[in-house]
């Protein structure tokens, strides 16, 4: 067998045996899996009891809030006095209660009174409130179908056209960027632990002096491409388990809870980009892990300087925030087109906005360019730094050693 | 005897500093050759270049006739000073990956494996992981992976430190039965007495440069001194042709006054019916030479 494809073999499968890779690569879909089991028991659970109905008190010294006394879960008592209603609450009888004063209608203002130590007002409990207040300010003086749309005026149907007229097969929203964001999740961490191994396998080798033999055997480009080879085989898997067992889980939970699960689609092209944003990705770290490796004495210095970079993975995750409100910021498209950002950034922006073609083809050939010269400058600096063993060079020597090399 | 392989006027620079300087040797088939020199001397470098891990900025390194590359290294078996092995990995493992590098034939390995741990006495051990060994027993299993793939040439750099002497006996047999199949095996020490014990023949470096080179026992006569060393019985009283007695821990040295030769020294010890119980013409040990010729270059 070709001595780079014994490499790969080995990288491959000393990799996947790891349990940190085991663990990183079921976690995901086990822990998906537990939380649909978990929805499933305590929803079978609960179903029998009815809804428990709260009762709590209001005292009405303004009048005429007589009507409309449930509210969903919720039951309005009424009191005549501000002490009555505090010795029902003390007593138990109600869990809080609220005040309409006289001047309610010139000041909106209501005072609530409860035993909990809250950071404010429970939204359900708000709604129910001023659906209350609501529906006895309006009484007799709209229809109760006016009331109703008073209360809840609108529910936003986004329909997404084509530049044709016709109904778009992708319609966005959040239940499009769910699977992009989930993969760029855990693509970032997918790229942080491959170039985590790369660097802790080729500093284990240099510190039990392993990679004396391995160089007296092959050559430091047929052990660069066999280690890439072999760590993206394993981080391929990983990615692949992820992608198929995505869109499975969450067809389950659509099945089973419904709701915003049942929203939830792959953007077009997703699959075919996640899969190039993955091999780029993953190339350009193995080839800034191996530079790294061959510079670094140790394993742990090689860990704390890749730090500089893997970081980096993780920044589009940090904004993925402001991308979701200003998706045509141009933050996003520094973050789409800087190499090591780009695939995380662009799985992320995939699910939220459509992509210029512009963008999409400079981030692509960026990264590939990126890819080709750190890959021509690791096997140089593999050459040079390998076998040694003392501290590590600094930044000036390096540049003059790869000049010399 | 043909050559193994073959260094020609090899150059080794580091950041200007010249790290073996127009080097030339060669080692030939069925012999335990010995590279020493004190720290820092050039031998790691040497021996990285005869491995091809590094290039000579100048000068040839071939093997068999034949230019270093994948094939030849092939040919080579190498233990370095320092070892390590992957330590999650198992015996077996490591030792069917190592031999599948050069060239083996992955299914072979097993058999031959068996083979080797059995000679060793470390047949146990295959399933083993090799965190689970002791410093001595991974120094045995590296010395396995250097040569299960029957290398025409095995390196060795420093293979005895850290062995104890059942170990280093058995390390030993296992050179001269490499050696006895026409195998060359270069030794890279500090020891001298090992040295003297296997090699038969040196190669001294000293600042990049070859100091001594050839027939160890050749190098030796060349050191001769003008003495002979005597363990006897009896009285010896004045000795014509020796100039000075030294007593030793357990014999004498007689200094011959340049004119006397030993044989005549010991016609008249037997004219004179000294008993003798040892007789030898003084030659320092290697080690004394290796500090001689060190001591010669620091000056």
């Amino acid at each position: 067998m070709n001595k780079t494809l014994l490499i790969f073999r080995h990288e491959f499968l000393h990799t996947i045996k790891r349990i940190g890779f085991v663990v990183m690569t079921l976690v995901v879909p086990v822990i998906a899996l537990l939380a649909i089991g978990i929805y499933q028991l305590v929803t079978t659970v609960t179903e029998p009891s009815a809804v428990e109905v709260t009762t709590i008190g209001y005292v009405d010294e303004l009048g005429g809030f007589d009507g409309y006394t449930t509210q969903g879960a919720i039951e309005f008592a009424r009191y005549d006095t501000r002490d009555e209603a505090t010795q029902a609450l003390t007593s138990g009888d109600i869990s809080e209660y609220f005040v309409i004063p006289h001047d309610y209608i010139l000041t909106g203002l209501v005072n609530r009174y409860t035993l909990e130590k809250q950071l404010e007002t429970p939204p359900s409990m708000v709604a129910a409130i001023k659906n209350f207040l609501t529906s006895n300010l309006l009484s007799d003086r709209v229809s109760r179908d006016t009331a109703i749309r008073i209360e809840a005026p609108l529910y936003v149907v986004v329909t997404r056209l084509t530049e044709t007229g016709d109904i778009a097969s992708d319609q966005g929203g959040y239940g499009n960027a769910i699977v992009p964001g989930i993969f760029a999740f855990l693509l970032a961490f997918s790229l942080n632990f491959s170039a985590s191994y790369f660097v802790q396998g080729l500093g284990e080798e240099k510190e039990n002096r392993l990679i004396e033999v391995l160089l007296s055997s092959v050559s430091p480009r047929q052990l660069l491409i066999g280690k890439i080879l072999g760590l993206g085989a394993a981080g391929m898997v990983q990615v692949a388990v992820w992608l198929i067992s995505l869109p499975l889980i969450l067809g389950l939970a659509s099945a089973t809870i419904g709701g915003f699960f049942s929203t939830i689609e792959l953007p077009p092209n997703f699959v075919v980009l996640g899969i190039i944003y993955f091999i780029l990705g993953y190339l350009l770290f193995a080839v800034l892990s191996a530079g790294v490796g061959a510079i670094s004495p140790g394993v742990r210095e090689g860990q704390q300087l890749a730090l500089v970079y893997t970081l980096f993975a993780f920044v589009p995750l940090w904004f993925s925030s402001l991308l979701f409100v200003f998706p045509s910021s141009p933050i996003w498209k520094v973050l789409t087109i800087f190499p090591i950002t780009a695939p995380i950034a662009m799985m992320l922006k995939l699910g939220v906005t459509d992509i210029p073609a512009w963008e999409l083809a400079a981030s692509i050939i960026i990264l590939a360019l990126s890819i080709i010269v750190l890959l021509f400058l690791s096997i140089k600096i593999f050459r040079v730094y390998l076998l040694m063993y003392g501290k590590r060079p600094g930044l000036g020597e390096i540049i003059r050693n790869l000049r010399n090399a | 005897m043909s050559s193994i392989i073959t260094c020609e006027h090899v150059v080794k620079r580091y950041d200007g500093v010249v790290a073996v300087d127009d080097l030339s040797f060669s080692v030939e088939e069925g012999e335990i050759f010995g590279l020493i020199g004190p720290n820092g001397a050039g031998k790691t470098t040497t021996i990285r270049m005869m491995m091809d891990i590094i290039k000579p900025d100048s000068g040839e390194v071939t093997v068999f006739g034949e230019k270093l590359g994948e094939t030849t290294k092939n040919k080579l078996g190498y233990m370095p000073e320092e070892r390590g092995l992957y330590k999650k990995l198992r015996v077996l493992e490591s030792i069917t990956y190592l031999a599948s590098l050069k060239g083996m034939d992955r299914r072979l390995v097993p058999e031959k494996a068996d083979k080797l741990l059995g000679r060793t006495g470390m047949l146990a051990t295959r399933g083993k992981k090799i965190e689970e060994m002791s410093k001595g027993m991974g120094q045995i299993i590296q010395f396995i992976t250097t040569i299960i793939h029957d290398p025409m040439l095995i390196i060795l750099d420093e293979p005895f430190s850290g062995l104890d002497p059942v170990n280093t006996e058995l390390l030993k047999d296992m050179c001269f039965d490499l050696k006895n199949r026409g195998r060359a095996v270069i030794l890279s020490t500090h020891q001298m007495n090992q040295v003297e014990e296997l090699c038969d023949r040196i190669l001294m470096v000293n600042k990049g440069r070859a100091v001594l080179y050839g027939d160890l026992s050749e190098i030796k006569s060349g050191y001769q001194s003008n003495s002979v060393l005597l363990d006897y019985l009896g009285e010896l009283g004045e000795v014509p042709g020796v100039s000075e007695k030294r007593a030793r821990k357990d014999h004498i040295e007689l200094v011959l006054d340049g004119k006397t030769t030993p044989g005549e020294v010991l016609a008249y010890l037997v004219k004179h019916d000294i008993n003798v119980n040892r007789f030898e013409v003084a030659t320092p040990s290697l080690n004394e030479i290796f500090l001689m010729e060190v001591g010669k270059h620091r000056e």
